[in-house]
């Protein structure tokens, strides 16, 4: 059994009375890129912090490649961070910023450089050395922090929210720069981002958390595709959360009854009764006729966007957003419509 | 990461035993830095013999149980040690330790063994205060504790956090606050208590509707608001010149306000004397062409204000300076691209962002002019304020300790409610302007308006100041001012003349002796005064725990108490063993340290609010010990608050008189003080001399303080690319 980059075992953190993030179990594996997932306040960067050892558990161990460092400070611990606000030491150039850790652990002034600069140069930047972090642009500074972070070969590298301060068509590009960089180097990284489709384009694994606990941990295509919970599904993707009820299980499929139309789906261990079912908006077929089996329902907007439509239903099944790609007539608003299911695209919810 | 600390354990131990075993465990006569212990005998004089030796066989038994909290270490030092069951080792080793030595300190003193202690030992032991091994040992034993504290976990486990927490704690609580219990203990008398409160002559409102005083409270609380008001005005006025304006003479205006604060006391009420006095210059010019009846408005309230206006202005200009740089550029563009015009900006942006420095400024001015001694003595005519009756209430023929105790109290209140209001004032906001992006842009200059209007205030103030420094350069070089003003060096050869006798060069001024001691003491304790005020303001603004609050109340104590209290408290709380420093001249420099650290503070938190808390983050993270990260990070961005430190300590120890009037001792005697003497004969001329000697030697030390500490490196892009490069910014 190879032994995990980080584990955390019942960890809890409480300033006073507020619990920031109870008892939390997980274990990220050598070599993988981790996010943390959730909404603002959830409790990841608090997370993410105590694997740095800026904050310590106030229950719980924590391993770090099976040493337990949950008493350790940030100092003695073998990880590295990149800031979401960067935090490059405006004193000092580039250069210094990024020979910075190896320096104050006493290595050679020689070594110190050439380790610096080929930093720099793995992350694109050489011969920028010499600049103060005030003469670069975001997108440089970000790549900065980077190469100040790996320089020190650490066993984890840290992203707190490292996209936040740049626009939209560059975090795109950086994304995929420390997509890459990660799988090149194999480095162990952990990820805290608020933004669902950054977490999925990244990551080889994502936990989800919601109010200080963890809501379901998988791969970003498990999550999609069988969410274990009704906020998973709303906040991976969207997702129409429709009452449901299941009729049988059998053989682990379940058959699902939701208004008219009856549906077979991977049963998820759930017994039959009342469920809740998590439909993508892809996975509504809307029909200008009547069809078998189909929901009738009414339709309250209907947008061109191009590539593809977007309908708002509303009928007995409740409300309903669909994408519908683009091609047939589009059905106006205020006109009948009947739905369908997609199965492939629809998820039984526990809970 | 382990070992490193228990290196430094180690180190404080290794102390520790040096100081029982190696050095003198008393103080000696010959001074704390006198070496002439190493030939008297270590092992076998009842005086210089070290801690093991005067418990062993010299009769001072009570020594021996301090062997226990020594060797305890030990055993949590051994291989294998459960980390839990070291720390409350150490833990236990140094309470034990710090236990022992206060209850033998306290137990047996010059007289002779406590009651209890008596039958345990020989008749005639007795002791003297702690020596060179007795600190250091006090020293293991405190670091020891905290040690131990941060093996438990807390401050994160920090032992350098936990070692300056302890060691801010120790010195302000032995040096702020047993000096401050121990005259209020004397002071306090159960029965008049109220009476003591409620006497007219504090609360008396008596001159608001007839011709009696007002109560001392009063006089004091109003001078304090308007000094508190008018030099964080004037500063700020000054700052921004400085910083946002193409002012032609920003260089020069630098040094003039930073003149005032290098002037000893008196001077500035002298001088204005002198100009706006019955018989003054200014007075006897406006009598002759205007035909004005001379007046004394100048003593009361309008001159001491005006004094300590002009001489309070400049800590708001060192507070406010660092401030208006570290106001982001690029949230005053951001401003500025949302359609606000140049003033809107600086009224909703620049001057809201300021408002830490603006409350600190104020809180200094209001707080110093409290505690003032110097001003009132000489200005304040009618107008008594409390800092002065405490003054005469203690050592003049009234000699009412617990009156002074009590308008003691007073102050002490009234300092508590300016820090109080100063926190709901500045609220939750958060201030930091630098930020670890980096910063571009270019500060926003004035718009005309504003500016000129500032030019209008601080030109005019900055003549008149220009008026008197002339005054007091040029009044000693006369015979008298006002009445011979015949040139003449004879003050100067008075205080500092130089001959060649047979054996060289003698120095035949009165006043070499009382100067190159003042020097000295400055210097030294402008170091440590830095030191403790800048680690202090760190922990305060960069670590959590859970005392906090009353730590940074401690740590401005000593500020609001005002010198006389502090004089004489120190005199009573040191003048016998186990801490017994009077008459030397250590107590100068802790009491230098002491008064002037809450300014380091200040300016610190105030420059360190403006610091992204990330940045000392990613440096932990990469590696570097809390230590490092202050030496390499914290400190190199905040070296115009060390800057202000340093400089403040250094002229505040060169020009204080009223706390070191009861510290002073034949051998260290202060300039201040022999300035006083001098006034007091009414010597002006050779006063005035000095006075202007001690200007020079400031000034250049301040300039060489500039030198050393140099510029912040921000990479800001200035607007003027032709700026000075030391005297614009620092």
């Amino acid at each position: 059994m190879s032994v995990a980059s980080v584990r955390f075992e019942n960890v809890t953190k409480a300033y006073g009375k507020v619990v920031a993030v109870r008892d939390i179990s997980f274990a990220v594996e050598a070599g993988t890129l981790v996010t943390l997932l959730g909404p603002s306040g959830c409790g990841k960067t608090t997370t993410l912090r105590m694997i740095a050892g800026l904050e310590l558990a106030t229950g719980g161990r924590i391993f770090i490649e099976g040493q337990d460092v949950t008493h350790l400070p940030a100092t003695a611990r073998d990880v590295a961070m990149v800031f979401q606000s960067y935090a490059l030491f405006p004193h000092m150039t580039v250069v210094e910023n990024v020979g910075y850790g190896l320096s104050v652990t006493r290595r050679p002034k020689a070594e110190v450089r050439e380790r610096a600069e080929a930093a720099l140069a793995t992350v694109g930047l050489a011969g920028y050395g010499e600049r103060l972090p005030a003469e670069l642009s975001g997108g440089q500074q970000q790549r900065v922090a980077v190469a100040r972070a790996i320089v020190l070969e650490p066993q984890v590298l840290l992203f707190d929210e490292p996209l936040s301060n740049l626009d939209t068509k560059l975090r795109r590009k950086v994304r995929e720069e420390l997509r890459d960089l990660q799988q090149r180097l194999g480095i162990t990284s952990i990820y805290v981002t608020h933004d669902q489709e950054e977490a999925l384009a990244v990551s080889d694994r994502i936990i989800v958390m919601n109010q200080a606990v963890i809501a379901q941990t998988g791969t970003p295509r498990e999550l999609y595709e069988e969410p274990a919970s009704r906020f998973v599904a709303d906040f991976i993707g969207d997702a129409n959360l429709l009452p449901a009820e299941i009729a049988r299980v059998e053989g682990g499929r379940a058959t699902v009854r939701v208004g008219t139309s009856t549906l077979e789906l991977p049963g998820r261990a759930l017994q039959p009764g009342a469920a809740t079912l998590a439909v993508r908006p892809h996975a509504i077929r809307v029909h200008p006729q009547p069809v078998e089996a189909a929901n009738r329902m009414s339709v309250s907007h209907a947008i061109y966007l191009g590539s593809h439509l977007e309908y708002e239903l509303d009928g007995p099944v409740g409300h309903l957003f669909a994408t519908v790609p683009a091609g047939g007539a589009m059905i106006p608003q205020g006109a009948e419509a009947w739905v369908t299911f997609d199965e492939r695209s629809v998820a039984l919810v526990p809970g | 990461m382990q070992p490193h600390h228990d290196r430094t354990l180690v180190a404080w131990l290794l102390v520790g035993w040096c100081g029982f075993l190696l050095l003198p465990w008393y103080a000696q006569d010959d001074g704390f830095f006198s070496l002439a212990w190493l030939n008297a005998g270590l092992f076998t004089d009842r005086d210089y013999a070290s801690g093991l030796a005067q418990g062993l066989w010299l009769g001072r038994a009570w020594l021996l149980p301090l062997l226990v909290p020594l060797l305890l270490p030990l055993l949590a030092l051994r291989q294998g040690v459960d980390p839990a069951r070291r720390a409350n080792l150490l833990v236990l080793a140094g309470l034990l330790g710090i236990a022992w030595l206060a209850i033998q300190g306290l137990a047996v003193n010059h007289r002779g063994p406590a009651d209890w202690l008596a039958p345990f030992v020989p008749d005639r032991s007795r002791q003297y205060g702690m020596g060179a091994g007795a600190v250091l040992v006090a020293l293991a034993f405190l670091f020891t504790l905290t040690n131990g504290l941060a093996g438990r976990g807390l401050v994160k486990g920090d032992r350098f956090v936990a070692g300056s927490i302890g060691l801010v704690v120790a010195v302000v609580g032995l040096f702020v606050f047993v000096p401050v219990g121990m005259i209020l203990a004397r002071a306090f008398v159960p029965d008049q208590f109220a009476g003591q409160f409620f006497d007219a002559r504090i609360w008396g409102l008596a001159c608001t509707y007839s011709t009696v005083r007002c109560g001392v409270a009063w006089n004091s609380l109003l001078l304090a608001v308007l000094t508190g008001l008018s030099t964080t005005l004037l500063g700020l006025a000054f700052a921004l010149i400085a910083t946002r304006t193409p002012f032609p003479f920003k260089r020069s205006l630098r040094v003039l306000t930073v003149l005032p604060i290098i002037t000893p006391p008196f001077v500035i009420g002298l001088a204005i004397i002198l100009l706006f006095g019955r018989n003054g210059t200014v007075t006897q010019f406006v009598a002759t062409m205007f035909g004005i009846e001379p007046g004394r408005w100048i003593y009361g309230l309008p001159g001491v204000w005006f004094a300590q206006t002009l001489a309070f202005t400049p800590i708001a200009f060192l507070v406010l300076i660092g401030v208006v740089e570290g106001v982001s550029p690029s949230m005053e563009e951001a401003a500025q691209t949302l359609r606000a015009d140049g003033w809107t900006t600086f009224k909703t942006v620049s001057l809201p962002l300021m408002r830490p420095g603006l409350a600190n400024a104020f809180l200094l001015g209001f707080i110093e002019s409290l505690a003032d001694f110097g001003n009132p003595l000489v200005l304040s005519g009618d107008f008594d304020v409390l800092a002065t009756e405490i003054f005469f209430a203690m050592v003049g023929a009234q000699h009412e300790p617990s009156r002074a105790a009590m308008m003691a109290l007073i102050l002490l209140a009234f300092t508590l409610l300016a820090f109080w209001a100063q926190q709901r004032w500045l609220g939750r906001r958060n201030y930091t302007t630098v930020t670890g992006k980096g910063d571009s842009g270019v500060p926003l200059q004035l718009v005309p308006g504003l500016r000129y209007t500032l030019y209008a205030v601080t030109i005019p103030w900055a003549v008149l100041t220009v008026a008197l420094y002339a005054l007091i350069l040029l009044g000693g070089l006369v015979e008298f001012w006002g009445r011979d003003y015949t040139p003449t060096l004879r003050h100067i050869i008075a205080a500092f003349g130089v001959t060649t006798g047979e054996h060289g060069i003698v120095w035949s001024g009165t006043a070499w002796n009382s100067f190159t001691t003042t020097i000295a003491i400055a210097l030294i304790a402008a170091v440590p005064t830095a030191a403790i005020g800048l680690l202090t303001a760190w922990l305060l603004v960069r670590q959590e725990f859970g005392f906090k609050r009353a730590f940074e109340f401690g740590t401005m104590l000593s500020f609001a108490i005002p010198g006389t209290v502090i004089g004489i408290a120190y005199i009573l709380a040191f003048n016998v063993p186990p801490i017994e420093i009077t008459g030397t001249g250590i107590i100068l420099v802790i009491s230098f340290v002491f008064r002037n650290m809450p300014v380091g503070v200040r300016a610190g938190i105030a420059s360190m609010s403006q610091l992204d808390k990330s940045l000392d983050e990613a440096s932990l993270t990469l590696r570097a010990s809390s230590f490092t990260t202050m030496r390499r990070i914290v400190l190199p961005l905040l070296r115009p608050a060390i800057l202000a430190a340093l400089v403040y300590s250094f002229v505040r120890a060169m020009t204080a008189i009223s706390a070191v009037v009861f510290l002073v001792s034949a051998n260290y005697e202060m300039a201040t003080t022999y300035i006083l003497g001098r006034v007091e004969n009414g010597e002006y001329g050779i006063a005035v001399a000095y006075s202007s000697v001690l200007i020079l030697v400031m000034l250049v030390v301040i300039g060489i303080f500039q030198l050393l500490v140099g510029q912040r490196r921000l990479g800001r892009r200035t607007a003027v690319p032709v700026a000075a490069p030391v005297g614009a910014a620092s």
